[in-house]
């Protein structure tokens, strides 16, 4: 069990709702991932007529927790009014906070986001920002008001897992005590293990999932990953070595030849 | 026995056909003035795709639209069978490979069997995906050809009609085909908007659909004759059939400026946009409703899956023969 924004989780696998084959395939791997947080995107021009209903409600059915995304958003003012529809839409101070810096790497806009987060805290959201594993943006999220962090672990949708451990170690270690989710570029179930034995409180999968071949699942496997993953963080790993250590003692060992 | 059929989209005039090739006496009544305002066909790609189609759909619709061949080549003989040619630039080589491992019945291309196939694409791609067996028809093209044959069979269409709820009197059978407006009935419909353009690129040729993969915008285009190709589409889960918005003209013209160039030069002749029927599992289905059937629910299969549903629905008013895969 974690807190986000002093909200209790139980499950450590948060999964997006974007790009499944369709809805109902959507409904099967949530269901099967056992999460209690969902990111929907708005699209704008969907969110200023309420046309894009039929999705939301399908969404609010699922019976879980929703963060809405400013995804796709590249300037302050197109996040900071992406979150306002939001809050509108699913009612909920919580927004997932995305500025977009770079096209090819969809990388954040570590400025950009360090200002909306400001203005948005300042209106009260409960901000999650999407960002990198950099020290001081961490510290400037933190002062704009942020309680939460989620460091990406490579370019979104890439599928590349953990990107920088060097950096992702320390993000972890300089913050014990905030939450941490690890944001985009999970691609395979070992990289969600991977990052919750480093440690992290949870991980946000979507393209992982959405297109596999079999999103179910694969949200199936993410949740067991996930799981085992926290567990042998909590059971202490045991440090790598350089060289070998024999797991039966030597001394005394009887010879048979 | 006489069929009233509600809708003159593809779905609506597909049953249509299937019944009154079947001796019965059939009408359409469309609520709209004209095909252009009769909901999405008019904007519809006309991709008979069904292998590529795989790669998010499951082989249900592959086989739905296999049976769209032979019923499109007899009633609309203008069909193109040449092929789908799926693309992706250098940087996006893995969405090709994801795009191989779900779908099947295509070979591998390298530049210069593409450059075979579209010489207009020579220099321009690496590697390729080609689906031999899949065709394509100009919509609006195809709309015509039905009406035109539905008149040779006796039935009639009627535009800017009543068309009240619909309900079955004896000896009469009615077909709902309304798309969005059977809403009321299918509660669990929803509408996915797409937006697309028509333009004159006289100087491109290209002979089939190109498909271009991308993360996150993949793009179609359809040749139209003469040089006008049809750019398609986005998938936005909005019920809105009206506003096209800047970025997605950005999206579908920098995805076909990037399959060639000489798409800058081109002149856009039409921007359209139209709203999707959808079920939650996005497969089109058959629906029994107080005596009325319902054909809905075809997505972005309009013109692939039509004819298989068209062909059940007759069988089933007409003989009572049931069809359960695609009904409920």
């Amino acid at each position: 069990m974690f807190t986000l924004y002093d909200v209790p989780v139980r499950s450590r696998l948060l999964l997006g709702t974007a790009r499944y084959p369709s809805p109902m395939i959507l409904t099967e791997a949530v269901q099967a991932s056992g999460t209690e947080v969902v990111t929907v995107s708005l699209r704008r021009e969907a969110a200023g007529e309420r046309a894009g209903q039929a999705f939301w409600s399908l969404v609010r059915e699922l019976g879980v927790r929703v963060l809405p995304n400013t995804a796709g958003c590249h300037t302050v003012k197109e996040a900071v009014t992406t979150a306002h529809m939001a809050r509108e839409v699913f009612g909920t101070r919580w927004v997932k906070l995305e500025v977009i810096g770079e096209e090819d790497t969809l990388q954040p806009d570590v400025f950009g986001l360090v200002e909306a987060a400001r203005i948005l805290c300042a209106e009260e959201f409960e901000v999650f920002p999407y960002t990198t594993e950099d020290l001081t943006v961490a510290e400037r999220l933190l002062a704009a008001g942020c309680r939460v962090l989620m460091p990406w672990g490579s370019p979104i949708g890439s599928g590349h897992g953990l990107n920088n451990l060097f950096g992702l170690k320390a993000l972890r270690a300089r913050f014990a005590q905030v939450p941490l989710i690890i944001d985009a570029g999970i691609g395979v179930p070992s990289h969600a293990a991977q990052a919750l034995e480093l440690g992290f409180d949870a991980v946000l999968i979507n393209t992982a999932v959405s297109q596999a071949a079999d999103p179910a699942r694969m949200a199936g496997a993410f949740a067991q990953a996930v799981a085992a993953g926290r567990e042998a963080f909590l059971a202490g790993p045991i440090e790598p070595r350089d060289m070998a250590v024999p797991s039966s003692p030597v001394v005394g060992t009887a010879l048979l030849s | 026995m006489h069929a009233t059929i509600i809708g003159a989209g593809v779905a609506g005039l597909a049953c249509a056909v299937e019944l009154a090739e079947r001796g019965a006496s059939v009408e359409v009544l469309e609520r709209a003035e004209s095909f252009e305002r009769a909901g999405c066909s008019w904007f519809a790609g006309g991709m008979l795709a069904p292998w590529c189609e795989r790669v998010s759909s499951p082989a249900h619709i592959v086989a739905l639209g296999d049976e769209g061949f032979a019923w499109w080549a007899e009633r609309y003989p203008a069909m193109v069978r040449r092929g789908t040619l799926v693309l992706a630039h250098a940087r996006d080589t893995a969405e090709l490979k994801q795009f191989a491992r779900r779908t099947e019945r295509y070979q591998w291309l390298d530049a210069a069997g593409i450059t075979a196939l579209e010489p207009d694409l020579e220099g321009r791609f690496e590697q390729g995906l080609f689906f031999p067996e899949e065709a394509y028809i100009d919509p609006r093209a195809a709309l015509a050809a039905l009406a035109e044959r539905l008149t040779g069979l006796g039935a009639t269409i009627r535009f800017g009609a009543e068309t009240p709820p619909a309900h079955a009197e004896s000896g009469r059978c009615v077909i709902d085909c309304t798309g969005l407006g059977a809403r009321a009935v299918l509660t669990d419909l929803r509408g996915v908007k797409g937006e697309m353009l028509h333009v004159q690129a006289p100087d491109v040729t290209l002979t089939r659909t190109i498909r271009v993969l991308h993360p996150r915008t993949p793009v179609y285009i359809v040749p139209r004759g003469e040089g006008r190709y049809m750019i398609g589409a986005t998938m936005i889960e909005s019920d809105q059939a009206s506003r096209v918005s800047a970025r997605a003209m950005l999206e579908l013209l920098g995805a076909a400026y990037a399959l060639h160039p000489a798409f800058a030069e081109a002149e856009i002749v039409e921007i359209g946009t139209g709203v999707r029927p959808a079920f939650p599992d996005n497969l089109p289905r058959l629906t029994r409703r107080n005596g009325t059937l319902y054909v809905n629910g075809l997505f972005r299969h309009g013109f692939l899956a039509a004819p298989a549903l068209a062909r059940r629905a007759a069988e089933f008013v007409l003989e009572g023969r049931e069809a359960p895969e695609v009904m409920q």
